[in-house]
């Protein structure tokens, strides 16, 4: 999801993710948004992210993450994996069982 | 996979960038919540409660940070770190205990790291040669008698090497090397040096690369080739300091007998991990090698050492089985062969070292006990602390601490104490091979390269976890397993659990006391087996006896040689403080070699063995060392070359030729063409070990028989080192050619003969001297903490009564149980163990009843002290105080 954000909204700082985040999925994900620190160093030190500090739009100090290539190319790997699942799944679903079709 | 480990890596980082890292999350945090708060303001809140919206949808701060801190580092880390500084804290506190504990794992843990490098260079590390495992020694006259039984003459040698089909090479060298006394000359005063003649093949078969150079070509190894030599490495280093344009130069070097003279071309340079002596000659320094020139030494009869290299794939047992009928076929087509060459070959490590398996195991065994009872001691005492720590550790787990977690710290705090142990043990035991690799006077082999190497040290990491896990884990198990709230109230509410950790420590104790006695009886037996052998008669009187090697200019002439002779013994005599003097070409425990001899009437008896060791000696030789002589006469300037030869034998020799009769003035067939009277008998000398009884001897004219060497012996109630100028400039005074030789005393040849049994003897006794202490501070330790937790109680008995010797009664009742309980299992133990040691023992019972009595009460009467001083404590208990504390 973090991946994804910044991969659609350029850089963000952490305020901006999470809001983002709650936003896309309709307010149905409420995280304590303290706990994005703790992915977002996992992101980073994996290479995938990358940070600095920089001003934000009403001229605060904030530090912005951006997606890096390799953390682009992470994505598209998950994305379609996670899509590969969902459309399985989907399909199981979808697929009438044997007990209803007698 | 990249990202995993640039993850672990960043991780690494971060522990190292702690306060950068928090800093840099705490102004990310600050800068989080001023852009919610100033949305939730954009939305209408108030400031109070906008900044509260942002509060809780951020969650918990710490936790956050908690998180974060977590996800970044190692916190497996952090948690060590944090209990490793609260180790420290607490054992700073502790000093007392914690030095202590240290000091006791440190003499348990060096001790052992030392004992396993010795146990580890002589057993168990390969030999110092390429695929060790293939070279087998051969042994003649299927490994019996003294070493002209057991060695080859050249032409068995080199048939064997040319029929065999198990090896892929056989090699020699001459076993009489030390015969031949070599000496640098042309470098200020002669040097005497230490010379190996070896076969062509012997270094490349080993498998040794030269340092420097090449080994000798097969031209080299001819009769009449150019004289070459190979240095070794020690040698180089002393005499050439280590200057590599050495090879290709010539030294010169005499020698005598001169089968080697004038310049010798060095060859090369062996490496330093090549060292001749402590693999085939135990306490005996190289200095350099020369090819052995078969076609000289094919008239000498056995003189050659056998060892070969096995083809892959063959076992020691089918080269056996090719060899015993080799042998015989080869005997058959070789009339000339006196012997069949019945061998026994094992492998060469074997050979080193097989004798010493069972002494280097039973001293591990010993030190492998003195660190079981290091452990239960630690334990103890660790216990203990314990004990009084309860309440802390019960606060703790009150405030939330998990067992684990608690179990956890302790075993940092042991393996902490195990590993500060550790590390100055290993100071220890570098300090004790150090010691160790420089006693070239030790009969054990390999002894110089005893070094802590990285084996030992991985040793020592594997002692010291298993060391710190096994006595921490009863404390930490222990004190988490209580019941907290007990703990946490005051006073002795906590009784019953005393109780229970009493009798765990004294269970301990008990089993301190019971190893400890083990290691003592071990100790004991094998002390006592030290003091019989010292106590063996020898044959000879060793004190204020010295011995130097002498060079005889009489071209080989025995006509010649007696008056030279007799001249030096003269002039030495002469010399104030010197008692007696005489001369042998060998020395009792030193070198040896033997002939036949056989009484006139029994030379057709083919039934009897007739080994007999020989000594070719001077006139007063027999009284300058001290031997007794029994009947008839010593040797006698008269014996001359041309008159009858004469003969001396020890009463082995005279019992097995003339059983019941008087030897004297018989006539016997052995050394030398023709017959030979008896014209004395001595008393046996042991020759071989002060061990083995002695074997048959004879002692010949050196007027009469070429002598290989000659020693001068002289008594002296001097120390030698002030008469020694006196004698050289005399032997200078007539041979200025005499090389710059050093005494030895003779003690020092026996001192080396019993060696490897005092190695042996001052390890097990010092261990036990160790264990008995530590038993003793358990017993201490045990007694005088249940006195203080029972002071109250002994407070109010003597209140109603009780009097100051009926408490200290009771208190030695106690300690008297935990010992007696101790010494009975102990005593048990040692009984099954010391069957075990059987064979180490000489002229001792392995049920030797004085030993086992002497140490069982030894050990009694110290841990009874031990619980005397706090039985004194506990009398000296002031009722009134007691009282008023209640």
């Amino acid at each position: 999801m973090v991946l994804q954000t910044l991969a659609g909204l350029g850089p963000l700082h952490g305020y901006g993710i999470a809001r983002r985040i709650e936003q896309t999925s309709g307010e149905e994900v409420l995280l304590n948004q303290g706990t994005i620190y703790a992915s977002l160093v996992r992101l980073q030190q994996r290479g995938w992210i990358f940070a600095e500090w920089g001003v934000s739009d009403n001229n605060r100090k904030a530090k912005f993450y951006s997606i890096t290539r390799q953390g682009r190319r992470q994505l598209a790997q998950d994305t379609a994996y996670w899509r590969r699942l969902n459309d399985l799944m989907g399909r199981m679903l979808a697929f009438p069982s044997e007990g209803a079709e007698r | 996979m990249m990202d995993s480990l640039r993850r672990a890596w960043n991780r690494c980082l971060a522990v190292f960038r702690r306060t950068p890292l928090d800093t840099d999350l705490g102004a990310e945090i600050a800068s989080h919540l001023a852009a919610a708060i100033e949305e939730n303001v954009r939305r209408g809140m108030g400031p109070e409660q906008a900044r509260r919206q942002a509060l809780v949808r951020f969650g918990g701060l710490t936790r956050a940070v908690e998180e974060h801190r977590d996800s970044r580092g190692l916190p497996a880390l952090d948690v060590l770190c944090q209990d490793l500084r609260f180790t420290l804290r607490t054992l700073r506190r502790d000093r007392a205990l914690a030095g202590v504990v240290i000091l006791v794992l440190a003499l348990g843990i060096g001790a052992n790291v030392a004992v396993f490098s010795v146990v580890n260079t002589i057993l168990l590390r390969p030999l110092p040669f390429r695929e060790p495992n293939r070279l087998v020694w051969f042994a003649g006259n299927r490994g019996k008698g003294g070493l002209s039984d057991q060695t080859y003459t050249v032409s068995a040698f080199e048939e064997f090497q040319r029929h065999n089909r198990s090896f892929e090479d056989v090699t020699s060298y001459q076993t009489f090397f030390n015969s031949i006394q070599y000496k640098l000359v042309g470098r200020g005063d002669p040097l005497p040096i230490v010379g190996v003649q070896v076969a062509g093949n012997f270094f490349p078969m080993l498998g040794v690369t030269p340092l420097l150079g090449r080994f000798f070509t097969p031209e080299e190894c001819r009769k009449g080739g150019r004289a070459t030599a190979l240095l070794s490495h020690q040698f180089w280093e002393r005499q050439f300091g280590g200057d590599p344009s050495i090879v290709g130069r010539a030294i010169t070097i005499n020698a005598s007998p001169a089968d080697v003279a004038g310049p010798v071309t060095v060859v090369g340079v062996l490496p330093a991990s090549f060292d001749f002596g402590s693999v085939f000659s135990p306490g005996m320094q190289v200095d350099f090698y020369v090819p052995a020139y078969m076609d000289f030494w094919r008239t000498w009869g056995n003189t050659v050492a056998v060892l070969g290299r096995l083809k892959p794939g063959v076992s020691t047992v089918q080269s056996q089985a090719e060899a015993d009928i080799l042998f015989p076929q080869l005997k058959a087509s070789h009339r000339d062969w006196f012997s069949d060459y019945q061998s026994k070959i094992s492998g060469l490590q074997d050979r080193v070292s097989g004798k010493l398996r069972r002494t280097l195991y039973v001293l591990w065994c010993a030190v492998g006990l003195i660190l079981l009872i290091v452990c239960v001691n630690v334990s103890n005492m660790l216990l203990a602390r314990a004990m009084s720590r309860g309440k802390e550790f019960a606060l703790r787990t009150a405030l939330g601490a998990a067992r684990g977690r608690l179990v956890r710290q302790l075993m940092t705090e042991s393996l902490a104490l195990s590993g500060a142990g550790a590390a100055l043990g290993l100071v220890l035991a570098w300090a004790i091979t150090f010691y160790l690799a420089r006693q070239n006077q030790m009969a054990l082999p390999l002894l110089s390269t005893v070094r802590v190497d990285a084996t030992a040290l991985a040793w020592t990491v594997l002692v010291a976890i298993s060391v710190g896990a096994a006595f921490g884990l009863a404390p930490a198990f222990r004190v988490s397993g209580g019941n907290f709230q007990e703990s946490l109230k005051d006073g002795g509410a906590g009784m019953s659990q005393g109780r229970r950790h009493e009798r765990l420590r004294s269970a301990l104790v008990v089993s301190e006391v019971a190893l400890a006695c083990v290691l003592l009886v071990g100790a004991g037996l094998l002390l006592r087996s030290f003091v019989r052998l010292l106590d063996v008669d020898l044959g000879f009187e060793p004190a204020h006896v010295s011995a130097i090697q002498i060079e005889v200019n009489d071209g080989g002439d025995r006509a010649r040689r007696g008056p030279i002779l007799q001249e030096i013994l003269q002039r030495v005599r002469a010399i104030p403080g010197i008692e007696a003097a005489g001369m042998t070409d060998m020395l009792p425990l030193d070198r040896n070699r033997s002939w036949g001899l056989v009484a006139k009437e029994n030379v057709n008896d083919k039934n009897i063995e007739h080994g007999a060791f020989v000594y070719v000696v001077s006139p007063g030789y027999l009284e300058s060392m001290g031997m007794r002589l029994r009947r008839g006469r010593d040797l006698s300037w008269h014996d001359r070359s041309d008159t009858q030869h004469a003969i001396i034998v020890n009463e082995a020799a005279a019992h097995r030729e003339w059983p019941g009769q008087d030897p004297i003035g018989r006539l016997a067939y052995g050394p030398g063409r023709g017959e030979a009277r008896v014209v004395g008998v001595v008393s046996d000398v042991r020759e071989s070990s002060l061990e083995d009884h002695a074997s048959v001897q004879m002692y010949i004219p050196i007027t009469q028989f070429d002598p290989e060497g000659t020693e001068l012996v002289v008594r002296t109630q001097l120390p030698i080192s002030s008469v020694e100028p006196a004698v050289m400039s005399a032997l200078r005074g007539l041979n200025p050619g005499q090389p710059h030789t050093q005494f030895r005393a003779i003690q020092g040849i026996v001192d080396h003969a019993v060696s490897p049994r005092r190695f042996l003897v001052v390890l097990v006794t010092s261990f036990a001297a160790f264990g008995l202490v530590l038993a003793s501070l358990g017993i201490y330790g045990v007694i005088s903490y249940s006195v203080s937790r029972q002071s109250q109680e002994i407070g109010i008995r003597m209140a109603l009564g009780a009097s100051a010797g009926r408490v200290q009664l009771g208190v030695i009742a106690q300690t008297l149980r935990l010992t007696l309980t101790g010494v009975a299992i102990g005593g048990a133990a040692s009984f099954a163990v010391s069957r075990w040691i059987a064979s180490l023992l000489f002229g001792t019972e392995p049920s030797d009843p004085l030993v086992f009595t002497l140490m069982m009460s030894l050990l009694g009467t110290v841990a009874l002290l031990a619980g005397q001083i706090p039985a004194r404590q506990a009398s000296r208990i002031d009722p009134m105080a007691v009282l008023r504390g209640l």
